[in-house]
């Protein structure tokens, strides 16, 4: 196997309190390899966006990293960059899709501008070819360039979160993360965009972590997926053998804890 | 859909919005039955008009056309006597269990007031009585929960206590619009079990709104598939499910996360222009039925 693209050796991330510390990632290793589509699934509050947004550092106090974790993304080490460093990291390494993206582009701005923005922070460019690089970024999403003049609010929901896909792409980075990425729009949707991130990595080579609660979702688009249950890593397996044959009781209680599509119905509630 | 008398039925309802010169069918010819201790789901995506039709049953909106029957009585505007009888019999469990219950009040006092509106002769010990009852038929503890403020409680806990709100006025309808999709897989079968229990216990007729057709299985007999104001296809649940008739039906169906099936991997671009156009037919009138089995009909599209 090559080097992984992103490599998490025994992470740990407590919620610091006045009192008591919450422990919201235990000791959590696992690599995603160049080109991999990895899914972390498990409930709310088990750490899966923690780990996300620890990956980006973009975790804030209360969140705290403890020493001895380890996070390195093509081989460096992203604990150690300094703020420079820090920032040069971001959009260029690792670029981030957040929960209810279509909602994180600037209203005030145009389309074009919002390429704009990301382009000239990390590197000289004119906006001639700022705009030529973003219509051919809004391309790979399956929009039209003449959209580079609308504003947010003149484009659907679908559209909106592609366009951050889009944006998220404009530095190549070497890791998209997503975290619960199409949960706002329907499932037509959602699977159009999921299909086209699909198509990009196969052409481009990026990595993603995907994160969701939508178990069949996770499942169906996955390579690998990692079964997070009160911060802990309990199973990591590639997504068709997790799904046939789950190792551990909490996937298997969390499968029967999906109603199915077709077959019998299995009528028992999951132990929560 | 069967031979006994259904509670409520919508009968051609149509709700429109916006201008005139540009009006958006929010229902269009919108008829459907429910039945005591049957389960009707109704799914479609966001913008369907599936929360039109709740609203509408709620009588939160007057149709624009046709009418609701209740009990086989065509329900006029109504007076506020004849609106609150109606809502001691059709109530109403939300999709956000955090905003659906006020914060500053506590349990106790949720389950109290449906009772002390629609059961005026209770007294007090009554009441209390009525509330312990209440908790113990959606499986919460009445000593542990009576004192408790909503933000003391999970989400699946919170959805419950809309339950056991719903119930209290010992209601014959309960609309449920997506009441589990905010919540945690390991809990939401625990809400639908509930929902099922009560269906068969106290005879309630129930209508599940939500795009989540998986869990539509799992709780309904029923299922209708609404895009762009109109019910395209209808029928009973495995007859619409094992068979899809309608394009819409087969796209959503197709879009489905199913763990059982690889992902498609549709080139998008074809992909998309075809959507587009079932899209685009769906969204005209299609005032044709046709029925396609014994309890499954369609409404073609135009061609």
């Amino acid at each position: 196997m090559s080097d992984p693209v992103l490599s998490i050796r025994n992470l740990d991330i407590d919620y610091v309190g006045a009192e008591t510390d919450f422990h919201a990632v235990k000791n959590v290793s696992f690599d995603i390899a160049p080109g991999e589509f990895f899914g972390l699934a498990g409930e709310s509050g088990c750490g899966k966006s923690t780990i996300a947004f620890a990956v980006s550092r973009l975790h804030r106090p209360p969140a705290l990293i403890r020493a001895g974790s380890r996070i390195l993304v093509g081989g460096r080490d992203v604990l150690a960059l300094d703020d420079e460093e820090l920032r040069r990291f971001r959009w260029r390494e690792v670029a981030m899709v957040f929960q209810s993206a279509m909602n994180s582009l600037n209203p005030v701005l145009t389309v074009e501008d919002q390429f704009y923005d990301v382009l000239r922070a990390h590197g000289k460019i004119t906006r001639e070819a700022a705009r030529a690089r973003a219509a051919e970024l809004l391309k790979l999403v399956d929009i039209a360039p003449d959209r580079l003049s609308s504003y947010p609010h003149q484009c659907s929901g679908g559209m909106r979160q592609r366009i951050v896909i889009a944006i998220c792409l404009a530095l190549s980075p070497k890791l998209l993360i997503m975290d619960e990425p199409t949960t706002a729009l329907d499932v037509v949707v959602q699977r159009e965009i999921l299909q086209r991130i699909d198509k990009l990595r196969k052409e481009l080579g990026f990595s993603v972590l995907f994160i969701t609660h939508d178990l069949g979702l996770m499942v169906q688009v996955s390579d690998r997926i990692g079964i997070m249950l009160e911060g802990e890593l309990v199973e990591v397996n590639d997504a068709r053998t997790i799904y046939r044959a789950p190792q551990h009781d909490y996937t298997r209680r969390l499968w029967a804890s999906m109603p199915k599509l077709h077959g019998a119905q299995i009528r028992q509630e999951a132990g929560a | 859909m069967n031979e006994a008398p259904p509670i409520l039925a919508l009968d051609n309802v149509s709700k429109v919005f916006g201008h005139a010169d540009r009006p958006v069918y929010a229902a269009r010819a919108v008829s459907f039955a429910l039945h005591s201790g049957r389960t009707l789901a109704l799914v479609g995506e966001s913008g369907s008009g599936k929360t039109t039709a709740a609203r509408l049953i709620m009588r939160e909106y007057q149709p624009d056309g046709g009418q609701l029957l209740f009990r086989g009585t065509p329900l006029g505007k109504g007076d506020a006597r004849a609106l609150k009888a109606y809502r001691a019999s059709v109530q109403m469990v939300f999709q956000d269990p955090f905003s659906s219950l006020n914060p500053v009040h506590t349990i106790r006092y949720h389950l109290e007031r449906p009772l002390r509106l629609h059961q005026p002769r209770l007294d007090g010990a009554g009441r209390t009585a009525a509330i312990a009852e209440l908790l113990e038929r959606v499986k919460l503890d009445p000593a542990l929960m009576m004192a408790k403020y909503p933000h003391e409680l999970s989400g699946g806990q919170r959805q419950r206590i809309s339950i056991a709100r719903a119930l209290a006025v010992n209601p014959q309808v309960i609309v449920a619009d997506e009441p589990t999709s905010m919540l945690d897989v390991s809990v939401r079968l625990g809400i639908l079990n509930l929902l099922n229990d009560m269906k068969a216990e106290l005879g309630l007729a129930l209508l599940y709104i939500t795009h989540d057709i998986a869990t539509a299985r799992y709780v309904a007999e029923d299922i209708m598939v609404m895009y762009a104001g109109q019910i395209v296809e209808w029928g009973a649940m495995e007859s619409v499910l094992g068979d899809p008739r309608h394009p819409y039906t087969r796209l959503l169906l197709s879009a489905v996360p199913d763990p059982d099936r690889p992902f498609a991997e549709t080139p998008p671009d074809s992909e998309l222009s075809r959507i587009e156009t079932i899209r685009r037919q769906a969204a005209l009138p299609q005032p044709e039925v046709q029925q396609v089995a014994e309890n499954h009909f369609i409404r073609p599209m135009p061609e």
